[in-house]
């Protein structure tokens, strides 16, 4: 190497450091690459789940397509990067994925230690237990000696340790990298429970053999409110997160879906009006177009729309609206209002 | 640069020094280094930087933090409460047990089989030579797959067992169970026994190997070892009033079902993830030894085994005393870095549930957001265990390469 090289070789060491200390928000990279890079799960039924095709469908990859829409017009202005439950904060700290929508579930160590903010909640959910039926229990109470099947890295496998050493019940973890490797374990015989959030249980139950042999037990052992991840100390990136899902639960709200709202532009409903862009310019104060809940809504359609097609009654997974259900049908869903 | 351009006063009739090769190559080398430590001073300073510009925790306060999580096997204390540096420790004796007991079995393997490839028996070299290219050809993550997940189908369920040697060891799904010794008080006296037995073998043969060099009598060293090392601690067993018992595994047959099978923590379990990881391991690992050792038998000349059989050796003795040892100085180096192979292999561990290091490290990178600080574990542990694995064998190399005299 000749002495005239090397200065450009610590010269260009220095640059690449300085270029990755310094970056653009995460609003204008998206903008300018064209697409948003999502972080999704590595294939759950109804929340993140590719077909034969390599589409992907879900709630969690709905949320990413609202966003593509409210930025781009576009809702298939996303592409998706499947990320295991060890993988998918290192992902989105490095800048791998822009936003992260991979059923996680909102802790504060998570939302103050990570260097990440939770932008909402998407899906209210609690972990619970499956076992075979043919075991005869009842109750997660009866799971004394058991040994149980769960994802690593995961606030699961805290909340089952939690749960076995508060009732002074012995337990044996065996504990998978991936979804698809604790679905086969526990298929095999290997574990006698199947512990993870309770929509997860009735999403993987479709892939064991035997669904029918299997049982989700009452008990829901946690909190696990999921919601959409976005990096910290990026305010107008993490409103554009925020703001799409609750203009998804406003949607469903005020009665606008995808396939109404081109005529409720014409709503004598103010809130429409303002939501729709028709008044006001709510779009500009988040960095967007103001049509830009106009196009999440027509695009890929409001929070009920996407729960029935991805993990409502009418689907496989079969999951009724519960908790999940708006605030003025008594469940938790509750956005603040557009004005 | 300048200062080199200077001329030294005390040999001026030389030429410069910038012409001088000695100097240049010392100015480089300066050079290079200086390059170096900027390179790592700009690293580390920006990685800070950046940590704390996006609100990541650094630092290694972490480690005594409670780590919350179970773990299905541990040589060390643990429970939910100890803390995460207990918990990578625990990782860390998980790997270098699979290590171990890895590199204990495919040595064996792949000895037998890298011999049974030079066996004047046809099927046994054909059968050597289709292992070799079986195991060798399919990638190690299939492998561990396979033992892990076609396997374990194909043995029992949880409420059902095989068992095996008198009814003591039984497999199931959930591992292989056996007797579990528990130690008295007094039990310490068998554990010196072995000690003395151990160094009384050392002692006999050195002693045996010194008058057989000096009036070609040979004594029985092996059996003499034999009966010190386990003839030894068993007389103490006895003399010591038995101070050990074995905990049998408790199978239960009644009850709720959930509750029938093996009893949680009663007699010796090897669980199912270190089975399919170890085998996979060592027969993977053993198909390289295998070809190692074949190699290494066949850089010896042939006009030695002739030798041999024209002193009157038999073929045992020839393979023992005149083929092997001189087919070790071929066969250490590459078996080295085999060994190497397999220890970081074991990370692949991780795949089917395993708790070494990286499984265990993983889950408390997670848990915590520290992807530095782990890493950095990782590496070290990873290049540690590789350093002493490679001093050891260098040494071992030393001992048995070619004494001149």
């Amino acid at each position: 190497m000749s002495k005239k090289i090397l200065p450009l070789v610590l010269g260009a060491a220095m640059g690449v450091a300085a270029t990755t200390a310094a970056g653009a928000t995460t609003l204008e990279d998206v903008k300018a690459k064209g697409f948003i890079q999502c972080g999704v799960s590595q294939g759950l039924p109804g929340f993140s789940n590719p077909d034969a095709q390599g589409n992907w469908t879900g709630l969690d990859v709905d949320l990413c397509r609202a966003m593509a829409a409210a930025v781009f017009g576009d809702a298939s202005a996303v592409k998706f990067t499947p990320l295991s439950a060890k993988e998918r904060f290192t992902a989105l700290q490095s800048g791998e994925v822009d936003v992260l929508s991979r059923n996680t579930t909102w802790t504060m160590s998570r939302d103050t230690q990570l260097g990440l903010n939770f932008a909402g909640v998407n899906y209210y959910d609690g972990q619970g237990f499956m076992v075979r039926k043919d075991l005869g229990v009842t109750s997660a109470l009866e799971l004394s000696g058991a040994s149980v099947c769960t994802n690593t890295g995961t606030t699961t496998e805290l909340n089952v340790a939690d749960y076995f050493r508060a009732n002074n019940m012995p337990y044996e973890i065996v504990a998978f990298e991936k979804a698809d490797e604790v679905v086969a374990a526990y298929d095999a015989g290997r574990c006698d429970v199947y512990t993870t959030d309770a929509s997860g249980l009735y999403a993987q139950r479709l892939k064991l053999t035997n669904p029918g042999d299997h049982m989700v037990l009452p008990e829901i052992i946690s909190k696990e409110p999921l919601g959409p991840v976005v990096r910290q100390g990026d305010d107008e990136w993490f409103n554009v997160a925020k703001w799409t899902l609750n203009a998804m639960i406003n949607a469903e709200e005020l009665g606008v879906t995808s396939e109404n709202v081109d005529n409720m532009k014409s709503s004598d409903n103010p809130s429409v009006k303002r939501m729709l862009g028709v008044e006001g310019a709510f779009g500009e104060g988040i960095g967007l177009s103001n049509d830009w809940a106009y196009n999440i809504i027509k695009n890929v359609g409001n929070y009920e729309e996407t729960f029935n097609a991805n993990v409502g009654p009418d689907t496989p997974l079969g999951i009724s609206r519960g908790v999940n259900a708006l605030w003025s049908n008594g469940g938790f869903l509750y956005a603040p209002p557009i004005r | 640069m300048s200062v080199m351009e200077q001329d030294s006063a005390g040999a001026p009739a030389r030429a410069s020094l910038v012409n001088d090769p000695k100097y240049r190559g010392y100015f480089y080398q300066l050079l290079l280094v200086v390059l170096l430590v900027t390179l790592g001073y700009v690293i580390v300073t920006n990685t800070i930087a950046n940590l704390e510009r996006q609100n990541i925790a650094s630092g290694w306060g972490f480690l005594e933090n409670t780590a919350g999580f179970g773990i299905i096997q541990s040589l060390a204390p643990y429970s939910e409460t100890s803390s995460y540096g207990q918990a990578i420790f625990v990782g860390f004796l998980n790997t270098v047990l699979v290590a171990v007991v890895g590199i204990f079995f495919a040595t064996i393997i792949g000895f037998i089989v890298g011999i049974a490839r030079l066996s004047n028996n046809w099927v046994i070299s054909r059968i050597a030579y289709c292992y070799v290219e079986l195991i060798r050809n399919v990638p190690l993550l299939l492998q561990i797959f396979f033992w892990y997940f076609a396997v374990l189908r194909a043995v029992p369920q949880k409420r059902e067992k095989w068992s095996f040697f008198f009814d003591t060891f039984h497999l199931n799904i959930a591992g292989l169970r056996g007797p579990k010794p528990i130690w008295e008080p007094g039990a310490e006296f068998i554990g010196y026994a072995l000690i003395i037995g151990i160094v009384a073998t050392i002692a006999v043969s050195r002693w045996a190997r010194k008058k057989q060099d000096a009036t070609g009598e040979q004594f029985p060293v092996f059996w003499t070892g034999l009966g010190l090392i386990v003839g030894l601690p068993i007389i103490t067993y006895f003399v010591t009033g038995m101070p050990m018992t074995l905990e049998h595994p408790n199978f239960v047959e009644e009850g709720p079902i959930l509750r029938r099978g093996f009893e949680l923590g009663v007699g010796f379990n090897l669980i199912p993830e270190f089975l399919a990881l170890t085998a996979a391991l060592a027969i993977y690992t053993a198909a390289f030894i295998a070809e190692i050792v074949r190699a290494g038998i066949q850089a010896v000349s042939h006009g030695q085994t002739e030798a041999a059989n024209a002193l009157g050796l038999r073929q045992g003795p020839t393979l023992r005393l005149v083929i092997i040892p001189q087919a070790m100085r071929v066969i250490i180096p590459p078996l080295t870095s085999q060994y190497l192979n397999l220890t970081k292999n074991s990370s692949l561990a991780v795949a089917i549930a395993f708790p070494d290091l990286v499984s265990v490290g993983g889950t408390v990178l997670n848990q915590t957001g520290q992807a530095i600080e782990i890493i950095g574990i990782w590496m070290a542990v990873y290049l540690s265990l590789s350093l002493i694995t490679s001093a050891f064998m260098n040494w071992y190399n030393q001992r048995m390469a070619l004494v001149e005299r």
